[in-house]
This record gives C-alpha cells, sequence and structure tokens, in this order.
C-alpha cells in the first residue's frame, strides 16, 4: 500500500526512535525466543547441570509418552466441543439482541460479565457449584429428580470445563457478532419482506452469509484460546503433586519446566501446539477463501 | 396468525431465552457474593440469602497468613505499568505504520502480525531462563517489562484506529511546519483517546486476570498476585474448610474490573468490535 507521510530529514531518526521498542520486542522477546526455543527443545536441560544434546528424543515422545498424547488428545477433544459451542451460542444471543427490544444493554453487561472477570475468581466458585456433595449444581439436579453426580471426576470432567469455559467466552463472542449484525443493511431486510420471505428465510439466506467474515473470526479466536486454555483448567482440575484430572498441553508444558525441570521437553510440547494451531490457521485462511462472503 | 401475534410469539420467546441465559450468566456471581457474607457454618446452606450476615469473611482476608491486601497492591502496579508500557510503545509504533511511509513497513507489519498467531507458551521459557540468569524470578520485573516492547495485538488495533482519521489532518499539519512526533502527540492522540482507552482496559484486564506469567516469574505468595495467591489458597484454606473467605477474596478480586466496566463499558465493547474489524 502506497500511502503516509514521508519523513523529512532528520525526522528518519525519530521515526526509528519511536519503533524501537517494537522491534527489541519483535527480534529478542519474540523471534529470538522461537529460536531459543526450537534450540531448547533439541536438549535436556534442568538449568541445574550443562544441557545435553537430545536429538530428537523430545518430539519422539510425542508419539510414545502415553501422558502427552494424553494431553494432546485432551486438548483436541476441548477445542472439537468448545469452539463449536462458543460460536453457535455467542451467535444465538446476538441475534436476540439484535431484534430491537427492551433492555438490550442490561442483557449485554450480563453476558458480557463473565469476560471482565478473573478465570480464577469464578474458577473459585464454580469448583463450589460443582461440589458433589454440597454443590447447587447436583442439588438443583436432584430437586429435579435427576441424579447428582461427581462433576470434576474423569468421566464428567470434560462437560464441566466445557460449561464454564464457554460460559466466560460467550461475552465476547457476542460483542464481534453484534457488531457483524448491526453492519447488515437494514434495507435487505425490508426488501425481502417486500417479496414475502419468512423470518427463517432472512436468517439463512441474508443474515448467515453476511455474518460469515464474523464467524469466521470468533472461530478463529477461539481456536487460538481452545488451544492455549489453561486458567480454568488449572483451577478446576488440579490434584496431588500438580497432578490434574484433565491434563491439556498449556498444563503439561507449566508441569514439565517448572515441577520436573524438564525444559527441553517442555518447549519441544511448546513447538509443537505452535504448529498445531499454524496448521489450523492455514486451513482456516483457505476455508475463508472458499466459504466467506465479503462485501 | 396475524403479523402482530407473530411478533409478539417472537417477543416472549427472546425474552424467555434471554432471561434464562441471564440466570445462569449471573448466577455463579450471585453465589459468590452471598457465599462471601454466610458464616463459614453456613458454607454449604443452599440458600441465596444467608441465614446469618457476617463481615468476618472479609476481616480474614487482612489476617497476616494471607496478606490479601499486598496481593492486591501487586496485581495494581503490576497491571498499570504494563498498561502503561504498552500505551506508550503501540502507540508509537501504530502510529509509523499507519501515518508515515519508510521502507520496510509492509514487511515489518506483517511480520508482526505474524507473531499474533505465536502462543506465548513459545516464548515462555527462554524469557524465564534470561530473567533466571539476571536474578530476577520473584520480583514483578518479568512481569511488567516486557510491556515496554511494544505489542502486536495492541498495535494492530491502534492502527486500525489511526487509519480512520482523516489523512487531510496530516497534510494540514504538514502545511503548518509540523514534524512527526508533533504530529504524533498533537493530532493523532488526542483524536484517539476511545481507541487507547480501549487498549489500556484490555491490557488492564489481560494483566490482572493472569494467571501463567506470575505462576511462573513470581510463584511464591505473599509476594505475588491476587491470581496465583487466590490458585494458592484455594488449596490452603479449603483444606481448613473456609470456603467463605475464599469467596470474600474472590469478590474483592473480581470488584475493580466490574467497576471499571460498569464505568467504561463502551471502551469495553468498542474495544472488541474494532479488534474484529476485517484486516
Amino acid at each position: 500500500m502506497d500511502y503516509g507521510t514521508k519523513p523529512l530529514g532528520r525526522e528518519k531518526l525519530s521515526l526509528w526512535l519511536m519503533l524501537t521498542p517494537t522491534l527489541i520486542g519483535l527480534a529478542f522477546g519474540v523471534l529470538g525466543s522461537i529460536v531459543a526455543t526450537i534450540a531448547l527443545s533439541f536438549t535436556h536441560w534442568d538449568l541445574l547441570t550443562p544441557p545435553k544434546w537430545a536429538g530428537l528424543a523430545n518430539f519422539i515422545a510425542l508419539f510414545n509418552d502415553p501422558k502427552l498424547i494424553k494431553a494432546f488428545t485432551n486438548t483436541f477433544l476441548f477445542s472439537l466441543l468448545y469452539v463449536p459451542s462458543v460460536v453457535v451460542i455467542s451467535l444465538l444471543v446476538a441475534v436476540l439482541l439484535n431484534r430491537k427490544i427492551r433492555g438490550v444493554s442490561i442483557f449485554r453487561t450480563i453476558y458480557f460479565l463473565p469476560a471482565v472477570t478473573s478465570a480464577v475468581a469464578t474458577a473459585l466458585v464454580w469448583n463450589m457449584i460443582y461440589g458433589k456433595d454440597t454443590g447447587i449444581l447436583n442439588y438443583i439436579i436432584e430437586s429435579f429428580g435427576g441424579k447428582g453426580v461427581c462433576w470434576l471426576c474423569t468421566n464428567n470432567v470434560l462437560l464441566a470445563l466445557i460449561i464454564v469455559n464457554v460460559w466466560g467466552a460467550i461475552g465476547e463472542g457476542m460483542i464481534i457478532f453484534l457488531a457483524g449484525l448491526t453492519a447488515v443493511p437494514r434495507e435487505y431486510y425490508e426488501a425481502a419482506t417486500l417479496d414475502g420471505a419468512g423470518g427463517s428465510q432472512q436468517f439463512f439466506r441474508i443474515t448467515l452469509p453476511l455474518v460469515t467474515p464474523s464467524i469466521f473470526f470468533q472461530t478463529l479466536m477461539s481456536t487460538i484460546n481452545a488451544f492455549q486454555a489453561y486458567d480454568y483448567i488449572y483451577m478446576l482440575t488440579r490434584r496431588g503433586q500438580g497432578d490434574s484430572s484433565f491434563p491439556v498441553v498449556v498444563y503439561s508444558i507449566y508441569r514439565n519446566a517448572w515441577t520436573f525441570f524438564n525444559y527441553g521437553g517442555a518447549s519441544a510440547q511448546a513447538i509443537e501446539l505452535a504448529i498445531f494451531i499454524i496448521l489450523l490457521m492455514i486451513f482456516y485462511l483457505w476455508l475463508e477463501r472458499r466459504y466467506v462472503v465479503y462485501e | 396468525m396475524t403479523r402482530q401475534t407473530q411478533k409478539l410469539i417472537l417477543d416472549i420467546v427472546t425474552y424467555a431465552l434471554l432471561i434464562l441465559g441471564s440466570v445462569i450468566m449471573l448466577g455463579p456471581f450471585l453465589w459468590m457474593v452471598s457465599t462471601s457474607f454466610k458464616l463459614p457454618a453456613d458454607q454449604f446452606t443452599r440458600t441465596l440469602i444467608p441465614p446469618t450476615w457476617t463481615l468476618q469473611n472479609f476481616r480474614d482476608l487482612f489476617a497476616v497468613d494471607i496478606n490479601f491486601p499486598l496481593l492486591f497492591f501487586n496485581s495494581a502496579y503490576i497491571s498499570i505499568l504494563i498498561a502503561i508500557g504498552q500505551l506508550i510503545t503501540c502507540a508509537m509504533a501504530a502510529f509509523c505504520f499507519a501515518v508515515v511511509k519508510f521502507r520496510g513497513r509492509n514487511l515489518l507489519f506483517t511480520l508482526l502480525l505474524v507473531t499474533l498467531m505465536i502462543p506465548s507458551q513459545v516464548t515462555l521459557i527462554p524469557n524465564f531462563i534470561i530473567f533466571k540468569w539476571l536474578g530476577l524470578i520473584g520480583t514483578s520485573v518479568p512481569l511488567w517489562l516486557p510491556a515496554f516492547w511494544g505489542g502486536a495485538f495492541g498495535t494492530f488495533l491502534l492502527r486500525q484506529y489511526f487509519l480512520t482519521i482523516p489523512r487531510d489532518l496530516v497534510d494540514a499539519a504538514r502545511m503548518d511546519g509540523a514534524s512527526l512526533f508533533r504530529i504524533f502527540w498533537d493530532v493523532y492522540m488526542p483524536l484517539s483517546k476511545p481507541a487507547l482507552a480501549a487498549l489500556a482496559i484490555f491490557t488492564f484486564q489481560g494483566a490482572w486476570n493472569d494467571l501463567l506469567h506470575p505462576l511462573v516469574y513470581m510463584p511464591a505468595v505473599p509476594h505475588t498476585t491476587l491470581t496465583v495467591g487466590l490458585a494458592f489458597f484455594q488449596q490452603q484454606l479449603t483444606l481448613g474448610g473456609k470456603f467463605t473467605v475464599l469467596m470474600a477474596g474472590a469478590l474483592i478480586s473480581i470488584l475493580p474490573l466490574v467497576v471499571v466496566f460498569f464505568l467504561a463499558q463502551k471502551q469495553f465493547i468498542e474495544g472488541i468490535a474494532l479488534s474484529g474489524v476485517k484486516r
């Protein structure tokens, strides 16, 4: 793109001065760190003794370490359920709020509240809510004649985590979709009404295609978040010795590095996580080209 | 069925769904507030209204072994420093990318955008090793110092906003002989208050709620942040069976952001909408 004003004379200096922090961050904070992490991933290092060359051992672990396989399967499973849930539910809330009704701003505030507050603080109360014998959720289920379950035990923990994480993410998705929905020109609906198109027809033929950019953006962001989900999982699934009833990749990275001092292994896992995210992004961008409608 | 009744039914369904959703969204907060005012003996009573009201849980937070005020103070100054660092460095970079023509601009900006995709866990380990080598683990420096290195998200967000400011203003300022830095400071900064406020709120919120980084850099209670402190107390206090104190702590910890959110709702919401704008 060719826009902007040219720096005059000595202004080149002030231009690069203004860019200096960003350049330092980019060079050392990000790019340098990536190179360092890649280098570390080929070593065994506990930071106390000198690093030892490990070859591909840390990467082979992805195929033969049951704990690591579990962490990756859990991450994929979690993402697979989390991403569509966030997208569908927040789109539904946004569509409801986009119908010109009273109290929109109150509802918007309420739905956004979990997105403002820290996952650590709200996880503490969810931990109470999920309590097997003392929790309010089982109490509600039982008062409707159901049978309470151990929410944070292996069998149900995935569902419990999806509920909490989706609960915390609806607010942001809703705002993205509301922005997308208000950008759809009113005339389209007026014309469709004149042509006799019903509500559901208008939704599927006008609204949905025109908010595909928002759906795309929200799916992308939710996927990145899902792969890095940590706070709720740490708070709700921690067991003794830093173990977890639902270990995910970030959990595994943290535990390997800062509990077991296996910095090489943790680096390899971080690299693998990044590779999976980048591959998914490439896949999404391919999807975008095929299915997303830009006006 | 007439159009009128159809609309009425649709309205009723809309409200029913929204209210049901609101109960689910608000429920945990109500439970948090309620429990924090209950007596420890009543912590598992299943009523929303505490049988007996007490402020003891909040007083317990000041006990020496918990040192809640110190955690609160740490979270506050670290988050403020991070917000300041991001505002200054991202605004300067965003201005260069949006307003100034220079060689390598597009390459540099693309590079910055690509780093948005890199999960922070990738850079965490080498950064930790460097800060450990510098003897800074256990201090707050590793948490706030990187905020003064700029950031892809903030730069992108502000650049988007800067691009909406009419270019004629730059030309007019140039006619008057204004330097680049003057244009940045006297034209772009005053006109970008909404976007700057949004970024300030975002970064403050992110820092205040962050768990992973303080867990790595300041892991030991009480010289740590609220999030790490609360995570620690979850295991300590619940062993002693005091959910009520834990809820009081959780409530206090979310209060600042809830207040900011109510005061600056527009900035919050516009900021998110802005970050979702098509590139």
